[in-house]
């Protein structure tokens, strides 16, 4: 609130007097290779890294996918699908989603806020560069004696801390340090854009001025603040147990295996909703353009991103409800997690009420929301059988939680990331897309991942355990398809690589307004200049999504669109 | 679709397409409730019904949301679809306080009565009974010989006992301790008379108790057919209920992931008639001990006869020696 209602900008203008940090002209693409500060310079680093790993990790589940096309494991070695399973979720998570959204969070935020950059831009660059270190430790791991870890992204121990081999480097070792690099890096991130969203909004952005964007980056870097430091103490303490004979989750040496899954599930529940408050973000900002109508209650939806951050901090034991967790606290943390639904259900139905009597245009970011949406509303009613007990003891650790949390970490978050690429390609590159490859795209994947998650419910209903390289006859039906499914995103990935490679290389130069969309980064030339609205930044004077309203947003609005015009 | 005066026509769908729409749209619900209890396994535990109805009664819910916020989709997608060169923008409807204001006062209340619901159940089923602490200073050195005696080194008198609130059949005592020893990856139950099988046999509709102890690293006891699910965890020995209410041969599965051979730490659990069982347990009693069946160790043979190739992992721990070890050519029911 403290910026709001004066005309001074809410940054230090020191920062303004910088050299520009790039080493040549702005089409140059040596910046990329580079130490460079430019938040959009960052963005653009991390998305183009994340979907380098995207593809490895998605080779990964393609052959994990082989693997279980038939019943016996007769592709790999057991171990071997252990470790390919391990290093798919890792990557996903610690490689791919987590850095695209960073990604996001670089490119969007400032001009979102209208801040030249980030608070810290060193900091900020700092970041990004310790990405491709844990990265590359993360895949020497395989390359170490025993292959990588293979104890699941969970790394549970006993189990993670048997080291068959006995060697000091080992990949479970080099997987711990990648995850801890990881949380260091992601607390510096989280640390940078706290602080540019709470100092550097533009004059008259109060914070129900604020695009739905920034208030759900706000409420998920606040979990990681939280959070990432318990993980990153049970990752130490587990390095330790590995490495330095200790034993903090030892039962032999007085240790209990079950602190360890307090530590870990203590972040790694809230990190769900890290990855997904940002893409609720997405379908706030994107429903309201191609449905041409305000966004449907627009204040609720911003609160209640933060009462899912509040309850996310206290459910974490539902992930525990059978390893001897006792009545009582499971009773209290299936309460608290199903109260997620009430927040999460506020953002469904006022993203429902928002494309109501609107005027919806199909473009492909619209598809994927749509269909996220919908998967979404899936996910969240298994998500509720999840939290019920009985329900949860069945199927929990079985196929069926496979399944959700693909249909949560996928179909819902995935592809709210597939839609906000596309939204924002113009912007951040001057170019169009191609609409007929970002069709074929969508329509490849919907079918390819709801082929491949929607058999593996009935799988893990009928009991096929998850984490298996083999399994019973009776679960090859629903394996097949999955299969099928998976090789198809496999064959996906071409007319998206397709469109992005050619699009941004040949494709037409960008309006700075492509989508007709209202927001302070629509205000500025496509791609924006380094620092954005430099000086001369616009007050902000009516609050986001004014479609059909005939309200400007910010003092001036002509002079700024014609400015972005001109460059 | 190809309306062209959206804006002036648009006065919404009538009071009886939506109560049309919500006649069939609880029919669905209903439908989908009443399919569910096909995709899953027999009931073959007193549980088997508590966990099938809660189910069916959240599939229910779920259906009746998931086809009505789909149905609205799909309306917009239908009629208030933008023609093309159509720059025009939708109605600039901001919010409607009440219309908010329902839609999070109806899910919290539905949730809490799926809650309060549940914990009821929770209570009935009571299946987990106390965690005590292994006394042994290291379990895996002491491999399974205190086991042999059938007196683990904990105080057995202190156990609550969780009798429930089951229907029990008039034979109600409790059959057990039955040990269930989880090791990287075996499964090895030993009975009150000294009997050690690789199968595990159960007696129907008579309350069995279990101590869940693990050798080395987690495992979970699972049984589908049982809905039930407990995991083992080294260091610890978990007291563990629950009554077998339906005849037949069913799959028990390692359920937290354990390492190399996860995939193959499975067994049978064979329920029967009190009879049977007693006869069974008569008959195991003449067995001699010998080396369990163990497709975990026959994969490592395998891959040691092929070099050892293949990623880290421990070997397979020495297949226990039982007086009845698991046929790999049986079939399961579920």
């Amino acid at each position: 609130m403290a910026s709001s209602s004066t005309t001074s900008p809410s940054f230090d203008p020191r920062m303004l007097k910088e050299p520009p940090p790039l080493p040549g002209s702005p089409g140059s693409w040596r910046r990329y290779f580079s130490f460079n500060t430019d938040a959009k310079v960052i963005g653009i680093q991390y998305i183009a890294v994340a979907l380098l790993f995207l593809l490895v990790g998605g080779l990964l589940a393609m052959i994990m996918r082989g693997e279980l096309i038939t019943p016996p494991a007769d592709l790999v070695d057991p171990t071997v699908y252990n470790g390919l399973y391990t290093m798919h979720g890792t990557v996903m998570l610690f490689l791919f989603l987590f850095p695209v959204l960073n990604g996001f969070n670089n490119l969007l935020i400032p001009p979102m806020i209208g801040a030249p950059d980030m608070a810290f831009p060193r900091l900020n660059a700092l970041a990004f560069w310790l990405f491709p270190v844990f990265g590359v430790i993360l895949m020497a791991s395989f390359l170490v004696p025993g292959g990588p870890s293979g104890s699941g992204w969970w790394a549970y121990p006993p189990l993670s801390t048997q080291n068959p081999l006995g060697h000091a480097l080992n990949g479970q070792l080099l997987w711990i340090l990648a995850v801890a690099v990881s949380g260091v890096s992601s607390i510096m991130g989280a640390v940078n854009f706290c602080t540019t969203i709470i100092r550097m909004r533009a004059p008259g952005m109060g914070w129900f001025k604020m695009p739905i964007f920034c208030w759900t980056a706000l409420a998920a870097q606040l979990i990681q603040l939280m959070g990432l430091p318990v993980l990153t103490a049970g990752a130490v303490m587990l390095l330790f147990d590995l490495s330095f004979g200790t034993s903090f989750f030892k039962p032999e040496g007085g240790g209990d295996p079950m602190l360890y899954q307090h530590f870990f599930w203590f972040y790694s529940h809230p990190a769900v909703y890290v990855m997904a408050l940002p893409i609720f973000g997405v379908f706030s900002e994107l429903f309201p353009v191609y449905a041409r109508k305000p966004l449907f209650g627009y204040k609720v939806v911003a609160i209640a991103s933060f009462a899912i951050t509040v309850l996310s901090l206290i459910v974490w034991v539902h992930h525990m409800f059978y390893s001897g967790t006792p009545q009582w606290m499971r009773n209290v943390f299936m309460v608290t997690t199903m109260l997620i639904a009430v927040p999460t259900g506020i953002k469904v139905f006022a993203w429902i009420a928002t494309l109501w009597r609107g005027s919806i245009r199909l473009s492909t970011p619209m598809l994927f929301c749509l269909a996220g949406l919908f998967n979404f509303i899936f996910a969240g009613i298994t998500g509720v059988m999840l939290a019920t007990v009985p329900v949860d003891i069945h199927v929990g650790n079985t196929y069926f939680v496979v399944g959700h949390f693909h249909y949560v970490i996928f179909n819902m978050i995935t592809f709210g990331v597939f839609a906000a690429i596309y939204h924002w390609f113009p912007k951040f590159t001057g170019r169009m897309y191609y609409e007929g490859l970002g069709k074929l795209h969508f329509i490849l994947t919907f079918i390819g991942s709801t082929l491949n998650f929607l058999p593996m419910h009935w799988a893990g209903l009928m009991g096929m355990p998850r984490r298996v390289a083999s399994y019973d006859p009776e679960f090859a039906s629903a394996n097949v398809l999955a299969s099928l499914g998976a090789f198809l995103l496999g064959v996906a990935t071409i007319p998206f690589l397709l469109n992005i490679v050619s699009s941004w290389v040949r494709g037409p130069k960008a309006p700075p307004n492509p989508w007709n969309a209202i927001g302070l980064e629509w205000l500025l030339p496509s791609p924006p200049p380094a620092e954005n609205f430099e000086e001369d930044v616009p007050t902000v004077i009516s609050g986001p999504y004014g479609y059909g309203l005939g309200r400007p947003l910010v003092e001036d609005q002509e002079r700024f669109e014609r400015r972005a015009l001109q460059t | 679709m190809t309306r062209t005066g959206r804006r002036q026509s648009s006065a919404g769908p009538s009071l009886v397409l939506v109560a049309a729409g919500l006649g069939l749209d609880a029919l669905a619900s209903w439908t989908m409730a009443q399919q569910s209890y096909h995709w899953l396994p027999v009931q073959a535990s007193t549980a088997a019904p508590y966990v099938d109805n809660l189910f069916a009664l959240e599939t229910g819910i779920g259906t009746f949301i998931l086809v009505g916020c789909s149905a609205v989709i799909a309306w917009t997608l239908l009629f208030n679809r933008a023609p093309k060169y159509d720059l025009d923008d939708g109605d600039p409807i901001e919010g409607n306080l009440s219309l908010e204001i329902i839609w999070t006062l109806v899910p919290l209340l539905v949730v809490l009565a799926i809650a309060w619901h549940t914990i009821g159940i929770n209570r009935t089923l009571a299946t987990l009974g106390g965690k005590q602490r292994l006394a042994t200073a290291a379990p895996t050195a002491t491999a399974s010989a205190p086991m042999a005696t059938g007196s683990l080194p904990i105080a057995t008198g202190t156990l609550p006992i969780a009798t429930g609130l089951l229907p029990i059949s008039p034979d109600n005592t409790e059959i057990g301790p039955i040990q269930v020893i989880a090791r990287q990856w075996s499964w090895e139950f030993i009975y009150p008379s000294g009997v050690r099988s690789s199968e595990l046999h159960l007696p129907v509709d008579r309350p069995i108790h279990f101590r869940l102890i693990s050798m080395d690293v987690l495992h979970g006891f699972y049984i589908p057919a049982f809905r039930l699910k407990q995991d083992l965890i080294p260091g610890s020995v978990i007291d563990y209920r629950l009554t077998p209410s339906r005849q037949g041969r069913y799959r028990l599965r390692d359920s937290m992931f354990s390492g190399g051979y996860f995939a193959t730490n499975q067994t049978d659990v064979v329920v029967e008639s009190g009879a049977d069982f007693a006869a069974w347990l008569a008959a195991a009693e003449r067995a001699p001990l010998r080396p369990s069946f163990n497709a975990a160790n026959d994969l490592w043979q395998q891959r040691l006869a092929k070099g050892n190739r293949g990623w880290a992992t421990v070997p397979p721990a020495p297949p226990p020696e039982v007086n009845v070890s698991l046929d790999p050519q049986n079939t399961h029911e579920a």
